[in-house]
């Protein structure tokens, strides 16, 4: 089958097999090995993308899926020759390790900046919440990091949501 | 100092072993036995190998050519006999990832199954004292009698720990990309050491060493799990020979807990007896856990009892049993971490027994020199670790008596433990050289995440005076200078100290400098190297559903200088993380029925996720040790696991008043308490 995809900005058209996820294809036919495969089965967080602005795991799309629409990933997060904020400050904040799930929290976050809405932890359903640590934790508990940088990553997200 | 590849982090450019461009590459998946013991009888691949863009199926109808000597893990295929459930007895080669994963589904494999036996038991007829324990120590040690010491004392304390299977399960699976030009192989493999890795490969394969080379810039994790060569890296060589075109092969998160090592289930019975001023009077460890039937790994558990307290009567066993399972291996701080779970968690039970307070207990039993060997201490800062994160934590208002206090809907409680972790270093080679304006310092080192580039980096700078941004170091490949592998707490040691030694040598030349340190680190002893620290845990638990959560961790350290401070926080907190999951939910359970897991991957082998740690928080003391090396630091990767995992049980205790010595503790080994 033929797709089209907007992959951070650009148009790409290819023939695809309709079993290939959409991280597979970003991996291994666009070469765009930003997205990492951690456990291929949505448990881990590693492969988070945006599609169409929304943070999801690209392990758990086919790509057949995804025609038509703009997938954004960390190869994209970074405007014309300047990082973006949120990477910024996973550096500053050294906020990673080994780096292996880093780009999927960098598009979560991303993400998860834009979204609205309460979380399990909101204690008052009705008002907006605010992005309190405690919040940050929670909104961003999909992403695994097995080196344990989690305190830098809170972190640095605070500095970029104030 | 920033990580020096943060950019390349950040922005996705940093490759990991399968990301490398390779022109007409292709797949391979492994086909895993479905039995735990017996044979293989037959292998239909004629259906697999039909299918669309197959190109080879590997199996023990073709035995491939691999050494007689070889690690029994990495022969591949040249067999029947099947030692455990999910062991390679096939691979299909074809030209997508998917192509390659439906055929491998479709080769049809029958087996001769005999009676398994996979759970490792207390009473287990075969078990035996192994020649020696990870890495090269006596499996048994005996000084002072024992049983007067425990019959003399003033209170005692006899308990059987437990501690489950676990898997390192590092965020990048074990994956290879192997090429071959010619008789020439190249393998981008996820390794801890670039140079060890070229060694085995080459073993394995019945080359030259000259003839592989393993490239591993950017590794995704290891924890001690990519410090041996996988059978992943030799499945690409065989399958890129096979199919004369550069394969990938990248292990599924499944395949990561039947082939990549685990560490061992340990059931620990210690006994402690102390006068009534809180002084030991003898000290009892023994271990018991278990191998392969195809390779003896006998995890060090009972080691870390020989260094930590002062007693006239020590005694430490370890018994292993071999059963139909795959080889445990190396996970972050072998021996250490469940050993000090066990000791420090017994030591707990003698505090309370005592009516001591915990901190004080281990204060009185500070020994002068190593227990065991009686070698005096380089540097020995337990106490002050100890008291200063005592200081911090507030230690001073606690009440001791356990499950008495409440807030809201949680029985709230705090626990304290010591760890320590060897410091030692291992020979290496570096060059350092000149050019363009650079110094650039070469060393076939490995960066799993540890921040070794950086910090040798801040290491070579500091040497020859000049800003970190002159120093580029180059590492993760194994065509530099040989350089011992990321483990034992000892890579920066070890890798350091060539490079300060080839630094200074380029300082003296003006050009280029070389070295070697194997006479330097011979030439050392008569010391016993250990880092210590004390951890501090918080923890909060439910009473009417069981569940714990650990609101604050704290831990101070003692591990002579410290590099870099950025670095080394992230390397203590993520170990206590790990401690953490290990304390309350990693456990992967054995499948009595077939062999192998029931649980494998990550939504039911669960590790700390980012709202599990509210505030974990690592501190060090100032310690000016000379008998290390030149840089003045212990290794800090392990000891931050070590004593954790205590620390947080002797708090559930403290908060509810149930101790449960059977790791991880969950909410239904709690409320089957209350």
């Amino acid at each position: 089958m033929e797709i089209t995809l907007r992959v951070n900005g650009d148009e790409r058209t290819l023939p695809v097999d309709p079993r290939t996820s959409l991280l597979d294809l970003l991996r291994e036919r666009l070469g765009l090995t930003g997205s990492k495969k951690g456990c291929d089965h949505g448990q881990c967080g590693a492969c988070t993308v945006l599609l169409e602005g929304r943070r999801v795991n690209a392990c758990l799309l086919l790509a057949v899926a995804c025609d038509g629409l703009a997938v954004t990933t960390v190869e994209g997060l970074a405007g014309d020759g300047a990082l973006h904020p949120l990477q910024e400050a996973f550096i500053a904040h050294d906020a990673f390790q080994c780096g292996y799930c880093t780009p999927g929290q960098l598009c979560s976050a991303a993400g998860m900046l834009a979204e609205r809405g309460p979380s399990a932890v909101t204690e008052d359903l009705a008002a907006e919440p605010g992005l309190t640590a405690g919040e940050i934790r929670e909104r961003m508990s999909g992403n695994l990091c097995r080196c344990g940088a989690y305190q830098g990553i809170v972190a640095a997200i605070a500095e970029v949501a104030r | 100092m920033n990580r020096v590849e943060g950019h390349d982090k950040v922005t996705g450019r940093a490759r990991y072993a399968v990301e490398y461009p390779a022109g007409d590459v292709a797949y391979a998946c492994p086909v895993q036995s479905e039995i735990a013991k017996g044979r293989v009888t037959a292998i239909d691949s004629a259906d697999a190998a039909a299918m669309p863009g197959v190109l080879a199926v590997l199996s023990s109808d073709d035995p491939p050519d691999l050494a007689e000597d070889a690690d029994p893990e990495l022969r591949l295929f040249r067999g029947r006999e099947v030692a455990y459930r999910g062991q390679f007895v096939a691979a299909v080669v074809a030209d997508t990832y998917e192509n390659a994963r439906a055929a491998a589904r479709a080769v049809r494999v029958t087996y001769a199954a005999e009676e398994h036996d996979v759970l490792l038991r207390a009473d287990h007829p075969e078990l035996y004292r192994p020649d020696k324990v990870n890495p090269g120590f006596p499996a048994d040690t005996e000084k002072g009698d024992v049983a007067a010491g425990i019959a003399g004392a003033a209170v005692t304390v006899d308990v059987t720990y437990r501690t489950p299977v676990l898997h390192n399960n590092p965020m990048e699976p074990h994956a290879a990309l192997a090429a071959w030009d010619g008789g020439d192989l190249t393998v981008h493999d996820s390794t801890q050491g670039a140079a060890a890795d070229r060694d085995t490969i080459a073993r394995t394969l019945g080359l030259p060493p000259g003839r592989v080379r393993v490239v591993s810039r950017h590794v995704g994790g290891g924890f001690g799990s990519k410090g041996t060569t996988r059978p992943h890296a030799i499945l690409a060589a065989l399958a890129a020979r096979a199919a004369g075109r550069p394969v990938k092969v990248a292990l599924t998160r499944q395949q990561l807990f039947d082939v990549t090592g685990y560490r061992t289930p340990t059931i620990q019975r210690l006994r402690l007896g102390c006068d009534a001023g809180g002084r030991l009077t003898a000290i009892e460890h023994e271990v018991r856990e278990q191998s392969s039937t195809l390779v003896e790994f006998a995890e060090q558990a009972a080691v870390p009892a020989r260094t930590m307290y002062a007693t006239p009567a020590l005694r430490t066993a370890h018994r292993l049993v071999r059963l139909d399972v795959a080889t445990p291996s190396w996970m972050r701080a072998p021996g250490e971490c469940p050993g000090m779970y066990a000791l420090e968690s017994a030591m707990d039970e003698l505090a309370a027994a005592a009516g001591i307070d915990p901190v004080e207990l281990r204060v009185l039993n500070e020994p002068d020199a190593e227990p065991a060997g009686g070698l005096p201490f380089s540097s020995r800062n337990l106490v002050a670790c100890l008291r200063e994160g005592a200081r911090r934590f507030g230690w001073d208002r606690r009440d001791p008596a356990p499950g008495v206090r409440r807030e809201g809907r949680w029985l709230v409680g705090t626990g304290v433990a010591a760890s320590t972790y060897p410091a030692k270093r291992r020979p290496s080679q570096a060059t350092a050289t000149a050019e363009d304006g650079k110094f650039v310092v070469r060393i076939a080192a490995a960066d799993i995440g540890t921040g070794a580039r950086t910090a040798l980096t801040a290491i070579a700078a500091a040497t020859l005076g000049v800003p970190a941004a002159r120093v580029r170091v180059e590492l993760g490949d194994s065509d530099l200078p040989a350089a011992p592998l990321a483990g034992g707490s000892m890579g920066l040691a070890s890798w350091g100290s060539a490079v300060v030694r080839a630094c200074e040598e380029l300082l003296r030349d003006g050009r280029h400098g070389t070295a070697d340190t194997t006479a330097e680190i011979q030439a050392g002893g008569g010391y016993a190297t250990h880092a210590f620290g004390a951890q501090f845990a918080e923890v909060r638990v439910d009473p009417a559903t069981g569940e714990t959560r650990v609101p604050r961790l704290l831990g101070v350290f003692a591990v002579g200088r410290v590099i870099d401070p950025d670095l080394a926080r992230s390397q203590f907190v993520g170990g206590m993380t790990m401690g953490l999951g290990m304390a309350l939910m990693e456990e992967s359970v054995t499948d009595e029925e077939f062999g192998g897991f029931t649980n494998h991957d990550l939504a039911q082998y669960h590790v700390p996720a980012c709202a599990d740690v509210p505030d974990v928080r690592a501190y060090w003391i100032d310690e000016d040790d000379p008998h290390l090396n030149p840089m003045g630091a212990k290794g800090i990767g392990e000891i931050g696991i070590v004593g954790t995992a205590a620390a947080i049980g002797n708090a559930v205790h403290h908060a509810t008043g149930l101790r449960v010595r059977d790791l991880p503790i969950t909410p239904a080994k709690l409320l089957a308490g209350f």
